[in-house]
């Protein structure tokens, strides 16, 4: 109802969200741009994870394993075949995709406790399963990948703009995520208006009453495990090359769990949800543990106690609170709050109801 | 055939050790339908409560009842400001809550007892005893034992009470019940309570062999998901059974077929090919999906 | 996605100027970023949180002998050192972050003593091409020391997991040529990096191996390979291992009525948890191991000079058990670094810091076992490669013999 109200001001803010990001490179630091490259990438994986939960109701709590598969595949194209990594990236994505489909077999036999369970037992196992193909993944020692140059046009261009030092491989790196994720999202956009999008929410909410309206049940939930995990490939290529490094540790029980959180607090069945989510998972730990660390008015003793249980205790103690007070997440909140303000500028009494609702809003 | 009496045996003990865990999984999932990820998570802290206490001097012996309804105490509580605002939110949000309350739990115990392992006392000697040529410990037969007992408390509650049938009935037709005057969100509260204090037990006798740690159960109830699942999630003997089996499939794959290391994977493979072959495991019931 | 651009811009308008603040040191004649005229800033990622949080006490540790120095000397000729500690939960996608806030955001001199293979890994070759020293980093993996050709700006510190390994081949072929060695190690780069060692180490008389089985940190239990390890035959146990399943192993051992020989390795050693494991009922029969760091717990160094040192230094760290072995590592290893900075003097440059630390080395250090010197040269960039053997007694450890070096036997 509030989604055909507030439509205008929607593009407006797409566009200003792009050109902020376009732009951001050029005021800000490398680092700082590098820093904002991880938030895309756990942005696009998040897309990719809120598909198949938000939108279709399954769930995982394994896409770091996803992701394992990407990057791996990725380093070892670059490592092994000296495969250009652009290129890997799609290859990355599509073998992953095929990986998250065939899982999307299994995970059609089992209730969404027992795929949680499963999922959540695979992100587990990952570390050690990359570890047993020693001679292809690096084994224990990890795949090093060298950080990609700027190609010149980019290092033109950039140089043109910002007047500054050449570009550097980390600001390279940030706009080819930047570009891969709004490909990424407008794919996923146009997905979830459309009628894949419309299935796989049916599904979700009436699953029995979906199959007896004809949808393909099985078809339209192995498509959305497989859409979801070449999302997860191609954060996970990603992922490798801006760490430059490949390990079994770099996708531990921690991530996956990181990228549901972050799926959550975002908001579930929502497009800009992920980008939520993406600024959340990176910023989380990282604030939970500098700034409070760097508060003089917090006594030492409480700073390092919060550094030792800080990040664990913040993302549990967030995750409840946001389940129970705000299911819809941020974007959630973001969107009832606009909506309680036109209404009263109406001076209509149009209440948010806070429940998760059985159809989420798709914005 | 010595070692494999021997892989057999240390199988069973350590079978009996997800089994104690898997008891409090299906005493949740008795009691609303659900699993707990954050159960092995409670049990470690509860078994930090009980090593703070005997650390102040108090005896094993009264620690351990006291533990236990601490624990009860903190698995209501729990129940009732966590879960119940969600209760009847999909099974997607309650899983995510309970997941959130397993890092919290694990944070605020590395928080508050720091993360170097510790010795848990035992009132089990470490002799051992001699079964054909292979050897158990005291304190292995121990967990094997309190697990036993457990089961036949759990067991003797659930179908021989009318306060576990109505936990049962709450659980699974929570409308029919209200009708018939069950307090079913206290039903609820008392299952986690319940099985918050099975988590203490398990906890408290586990230490001795896994080294008390905030980490401690981490592990473990991935193989008690396994244990729970093989044995049908529902049923308490199944758990049992389904722990056993797991302890020895798992050392005997990982000492015969595909290496130590690959230990954790073949209790997935345990959960998934279960799952996907035979989803009610060896003992559960088939259900009947809502529409 | 409404009210999402503002937000964003708010957030980045306050970096920004963040970026502006942190950036604006203005470097002097003979020193480098990170150094002003009475500032020193180090960098350091460790794991504070997650399955490998219990080493974080190391940079704690660290921390509390800067402060000591700090306090009671001013500093390192007259520059306060200021020491940066972040948490990247042991996985190397966080650590590359953290260490490019260090050095790009923060603008550290060097990083210190981040702990970890793999996180280290993940950036040695960017620390390396930036030229920013990465010193002393916190694991015995032998490519820290072995490959100072190609990293010229990364030096290890702690004596090789390899070498150590060594060590033992040399004890089994002096003590037990015949001996059948059964060997249990963690499946990652330190389990198999003891591995090596000590098959490199026994050479040609490698066969006496009979069995080597493999665990995950995430196995509930080492009870099936040792199990495994009995009826191979093997009367001498080999346990490379962390701590936790150190302990589980030697309590296991007992109760399997297995009574072989144990070398177990340093990491695993201090009494703290050769009690714990004495406590769960493990016989500690036969047990020998290799020392180079006083354990604080062990009362031969009661009234040793470097122990009290060691004492009032932790006592600036209101976190850190004064019992656990890491703390003291941590201590010792920051003597080492405020050694070089000392020398160093007046020409605070990286290069010239690196090239002190990577080549002209040599300090007796109080925190070590009397006669383990830290050394490196132009041609050798272990800077710890002397342990001594020693046993367990059945209360403590004795020490057995007199130091073994394996200076120039690990390339």
């Amino acid at each position: 109802m509030n989604r055909i109200r507030s439509a205008p001001p929607r593009y407006w803010l797409v566009l200003v969200a792009v050109l902020f990001f376009v732009g951001l490179p050029t005021v800000v630091t490398s680092f700082q741009s590098s820093e904002w490259t991880q938030v895309l990438i756990f942005a696009i994986v998040i897309m990719g994870l809120n598909i198949l939960v938000g939108y279709n109701g399954q769930i995982s709590l394994g896409h770091g394993a996803l992701m394992a598969v990407g990057a791996y595949t990725s380093a070892i194209l670059i490592h092994r075949y000296h495969v250009d990594y652009l290129v890997t990236i799609p290859i990355a994505g599509l073998l992953t995709g095929l990986v998250g489909f065939l899982l999307g077999i299994p995970a059609l036999r089992l209730s969404a406790l027992y795929l949680a369970l499963a999922t959540f037992a695979l992100a587990v196992v990952t570390p050690s399963l990359i570890k047993r193909p020693a001679q292809f993944t690096g084994g224990v020692q990890g795949i090093l990948i060298t950080p990609p140059d700027p190609p010149q046009f980019a290092k033109d261009v950039f140089g043109g703009v910002t007047g500054g030092p050449a570009m550097t491989s980390d600001q390279w790196l940030y706009y080819v995520s930047l570009v891969i994720a709004l490909l990424l999202f407008w794919f996923a956009w146009n997905l979830v208006r459309n009628r894949p999008g419309r299935a796989m929410r049916a599904i979700r909410d009436r699953e029995v009453a979906a199959a007896a309206s004809g949808i393909n049940i099985a078809g339209y939930k192995t498509l959305a495990f497989g859409i979801s995990a070449f999302y997860a490939g191609v954060g996970g290529a990603l992922y490798g090359l801006t760490s430059g490094f490949v390990s079994p540790d770099t996708f531990p029980l921690s991530l996956s769990f990181q990228l549901l959180v972050g799926t959550v607090i975002g908001g579930l069945a929502s497009i800009a949800g992920p980008l939520v989510g993406g600024i959340f998972t990176f910023w989380l730990p990282i604030l939970s543990n500098q700034f409070v660390a760097s508060q003089p008015w917090i006594p030492t003793q409480v700073a390092a106690a919060f550094k030792n249980a800080g990040p664990a205790v913040t993302y549990g103690a967030l995750l409840i609170l946001i389940m129970i007070f705000a299911p819809n997440g941020v974007v959630g909140l973001v969107t009832a709050g606009y909506a309680r303000l036109q209404a009263r500028l109406r001076g209509a009494g149009d209440r948010g109801s806070g429940q998760m609702p059985s159809d989420a809003q798709t914005v | 055939m010595q070692e494999f009496i021997q892989q057999v045996v240390s199988g069973i003990a350590s079978g009996a050790i997800f089994a104690s865990l898997a008891l409090a999984l299906v005493l949740i999932y008795n009691a609303m339908g659900l699993v707990n990820f954050a159960q092995g998570e409670m049990a470690m802290f509860a078994t930090f409560i009980a090593f703070t206490l005997i650390g102040h001097g108090l005896n094993y012996f009264i620690a351990f009842p006291l533990t236990l309804v601490i624990a009860f105490a903190g698995g209501v509580l729990v129940q009732r400001v966590v879960i119940r605002p969600v209760e009847r939110a999909p099974v997607l949000t309650l899983v995510i809550v309970t997941l959130g309350l397993a890092t919290l739990v694990n944070g605020a115990a590395g928080f508050l007892f720091g993360y170097v392992p510790r010795s848990f006392p035992s009132p089990f000697s470490f002799r051992t005893v001699n079964i054909l040529g292979a050897f158990a410990s005291y304190q292995d037969l121990s967990v094997i034992a309190v697990s036993a007992v457990v089961l036949v408390a759990i067991y003797l509650l659930l179908q021989r009470t009318t306060i576990g049938l109505s936990m049962r009935a709450a659980a699974f037709h929570p409308e029919a019940s209200r009708l018939l005057g069950v307090r079913v969100s206290w039903m609820l509260a008392l299952g986690w309570g319940l099985a918050s204090a099975v988590g203490a037990v398990s906890g408290i006798m586990v230490a001795p062999i896994l080294l008390l740690e905030p980490n401690m159960m981490q592990t473990i109830i991935i193989y008690a998901f396994a244990a729970a699942v093989l044995g049908g999630i529902e049923s308490p003997l199944g758990a049992v059974i389904g722990g056993l089996i797991v302890g020895i499939t798992v050392n005997l794959a990982g000492a015969y077929l595909v290496g130590g290391d690959l230990e954790l994977a073949v209790a997935l493979a345990i959960i998934v090919g279960v799952l996907v072959i035979k989803p009610n495991g060896l003992l559960g019931r088939a259900s009947v999906r809502n529409v | 996605m409404a009210k999402m651009g503002p937000r964003l811009c708010v957030l980045a308008a306050f970096l920004v100027t963040l970026a502006a603040c942190g950036g604006s040191n203005a470097p002097a004649a003979q020193t480098d970023v990170g150094i002003t005229s009475n500032s020193i800033s180090l960098g350091n990622t460790i794991a504070q949180s997650g399955p490998a949080a219990a080493y974080g006490t190391i940079a704690a540790a660290e921390q509390a002998y800067f402060t000591y120095i700090n306090n009671t000397k001013g500093g390192v000729n007259g520059r306060k050192i200021n020491f940066k500690v972040l948490d990247d939960a042991y996985t190397p996608a966080n650590a590359v972050t953290l260490t490019k806030q260090l050095v790009e955001q923060d603008q550290v001199f060097a990083m210190f003593s981040g702990l970890g293979t793999q996180t280290q890994t993940s950036v040695r070759d960017y620390l390396n091409t930036k030229k920013v020293p990465q010193l002393f980093v916190a694991t015995g993996a032998t490519t820290f020391m072995a490959d100072y050709s190609s990293h010229p700006f990364t030096i290890g510190w702690q004596p090789p997991y390899q070498g150590e390994a060594r060590i033992y081949a040399k004890d089994i072929l002096a003590n037990h040529p015949s001996a059948k060695i059964g060997v249990l190690y963690q499946n990652d780069d330190y389990g198999q990096d003891y591995l090596k060692g000590l098959t490199d180490g026994l050479g040609s008389s490698a066969s006496l191996i009979v069995d080597k089985e493999s665990y995950e940190v995430t196995s509930a239990s080492t009870a099936s390979q040792l199990a495994t390890l009995k009826a191979k035959g093997a009367d001498t146990l080999f346990l490379f291992t962390t701590p936790a399943f150190t302990i589980k192993s030697l309590v296991i051992t007992t109760a399997l009525h297995w009574e072989p020989t144990i070398y177990l390795n340093s990491v695993s050693n201090p009494q703290v948890y050769m009690g714990i494991a004495a406590k769960a009922g493990a016989a500690l029969k036969n047990v020998t191991s290799v020392g180079y760091i006083k354990d604080p717990t062990d009362p031969q160094w009661a009234n040793d000079s470097g122990m009290q040192l060691y004492k009032t230094v932790i006592a600036n760290c209101t976190t850190c058990n004064v019992n656990d072995g890491f703390n003291i590592y941590g201590v010792a290893v920051a003597y080492t670094m405020v050694d070089v900075l000392t020398q160093a003097g007046s020409n605070m440059t990286r290069q010239n810091v690196m090239n002190i630390a990577g080549t002209q080395l040599n300090e007796s250090n109080p925190f070590l076992l009397p006669g383990v010197n830290v050394k490196t040269t132009s041609s050798d960039h272990f800077p710890i490669t002397q342990e001594q053997v020693i046993t367990w007694s059945g209360t403590g450890w004795t020490l057995k013999g007199s130091l073994i070096d394996e200076r120039g036997t690990i390339k």
